[in-house]
Parts: C-alpha cells; structure tokens; sequence
C-alpha cells in the first residue's frame, strides 16, 4: 500500500463485514514522541484469541473468492517496518480493536496519506454505520462523530452528496486548522 | 467554517427535493471493488473519479456510487461493475481515473458499453 490511508480503508472494511453499527478510527500524531498510532475500533461481532491469530497469517481468509486475506498482514508489516508494533484486541461479541504504532522518522515509514478521502468513503459506502473519527497532534485535535451529524440531519442519509461535501470540507478545514499551511 | 447550521440548511434542500422527485427505483449502479487487491492496485482515485464526474454533469441522482468486495479477478484490478436497470451487468477492468470520463459518457450517459475496457477485451488480448 502506497499510503496508510489506504491500510485503514482495508482494515475498516473488516469492521463492516463484521456487522459493526459504530466505527472508531483515531489518528494520533505526536512530533515530540516521534510516532503515529492508528486504530481501528468496532462493536462488531468480535474474534476468538484462535480467530485474532490466524487474522496476522496472509494465508487465511474466511473469504471464498480468493486464496489469501493480506488486509491485516499489510497493515501489520506496515508498523513493524518502521520499529514499531501492532495488536489486535477482540472478544466475541464485544468488537475488534487494532491498533498500529509507528516510528515517524523510520526511513521505511509510509505516508498516512489522504485519510480524509478514506473516511469519506467509508461513510459514502456505508451510510448506515456510524464513524467516529478523531484526529490530534501534540496541540489540538478534532473529531468528527456521525451520529452528531445524523442528528441534524434527521431522516436525510449521510450519502446525500451535499452531506458528503459537507462532511469531505469540514475534514479538510479541520485538517488544515491542525497543521496550518496552504490549502491543497 | 463548515457549521452545523449549513448542514440543517442542507437536510432542508434535501427533503425538498425528495418531495419533488421520490426515491428513484431506476438509478444505475457504479461497484467499485474495494478489497485489499483493488485498493492497492488503486481504486480509491477510480472511485473519486466517478463520484467526481457524476456531480460534475449533475446525475447524482440517476447513478449511486459505492464499493463492492473483492469478486476474484485481483490481477484485473481496479475493476468497476456498471449496473444499469433492465440490461446486463458490465465488468470493467484495470480502471485508470482517465478512463472513467468515457465511461460515464458513453455507457452510462448514452448506453454504449466501452467495449475496449471490459474484461471480455482483456480476454482477447490474451488470445
């Protein structure tokens, strides 16, 4: 994966099918610690500690329609590349947390990339799942909670394409408010 | 700032326009495969081209836009499965965002199926 933005994507797409109502993606960016820690959270159906470690083996799939499931691999090999680490908490039932941590400076780091496009996307393809995502550095953060949004929007889907600009702007202000410079 | 009032102003615009013109039952559907194999190949910008191109001639309420799984085909990915009511399913494959443009003119727009794109092509190619 050429951005990790595209690993969340992915991984978030487990939490789907998983039948989650409520998906928690925190981006947690700190200069001062010198690391990026991504996690996905759900309360979707959950794994057992058998089902969690076969997850990490490229070469098991649930799936019919191909041989390997390299999702959660990637994304693990993407944080372990650069020094730092990767766990996956689940209970049946429950939900799924995984969590990556990565060394920013590590020469072999991937860009986070366009993470606003991924959650956008999520929440255009899934509009009846809620998102919260929240994205911070060593000074601010913010958070974007679709079920905040849901109650303005009452019976109005959050596929609607003016939502969907909406909620695309409003990341990007956010985005632009917690790291400054010019607008891209 | 993006503020909640503007959303509001939008929940409004869009009960009204529902009003108008009620759920349509005939809207054609865009899948874009988006599993691991097809986001690492790139589907991301494939999708936003198409949700680009559809606003750009104002069909947003005419075609959905949204993702499909992974449906085996990974070395053809991007792959984009066109649904239009009433007509046959069409497989596209190695979707580049240049590509989508045309596709959106010619087959959704006008309903000529871009041949030279599909995966029945592709199979030719081989031959």
């Amino acid at each position: 994966m050429r951005e990790l933005s595209l690993n969340v994507m992915d991984v978030a797409q487990n939490s789907v099918r998983a039948d989650a109502r409520l998906i928690t993606i925190t981006v947690t960016e700190s200069e001062r610690s010198d690391s990026l820690t991504i996690s996905i959270a759900d309360d979707g159906c959950g794994m057992t500690a058998e089902q969690v470690s076969q997850v990490i083996d490229p070469f098991f799939t649930t799936r019919t329609t191909r041989k390997v499931g390299l999702g959660v691999p990637l994304f693990k090999l993407s944080a372990e590349q650069t020094g730092g680490s990767f766990s996956i908490e689940s209970e049946p039932g429950k939900g799924t947390t995984t969590t990556a941590r990565y060394v920013k400076s590590h020469v072999d780091m991937t860009p986070l990339g366009d993470i606003n496009s991924t959650i956008t996307i999520l929440i255009r393809c899934n509009p009846d799942i809620d998102f919260v995502f929240i994205r911070s550095n060593d000074e601010h953060s913010f958070t974007l909670d679709t079920r905040e949004l849901r109650q303005v929007l009452e019976d109005v889907s959050l596929d609607n394409p003016d939502v969907l600009e909406w909620i695309g702007s409003y990341l990007e202000e956010q985005t632009q408010l917690l790291y400054g410079g010019a607008k891209l | 700032m993006k503020s909640l009032a503007e959303l509001k102003a939008i929940r409004d615009k869009a009960r009204a326009d529902l009003d108008l013109r009620k759920e349509k039952p005939n809207a054609a559907r865009v899948l874009v495969g988006m599993a691991t194999c097809g986001i690492a190949a790139g589907a991301r910008p494939v999708l936003n081209a198409f949700v680009e191109e559809i606003s750009k001639r104002g069909l947003t309420e005419d075609i959905t836009v949204t993702q499909t799984g992974c449906i085996g085909i990974c070395q053809f990915e991007p792959v984009v499965e066109v649904e239009i009511p009433g007509q046959e399913k069409v497989t596209y494959v190695k979707v580049a965002p240049e590509m989508v443009p045309k596709i959106v003119n010619d087959h959704l727009v006008n309903k000529n199926v871009v041949t030279e794109y599909t995966i029945g092509a592709m199979d030719d190619m081989k031959e």
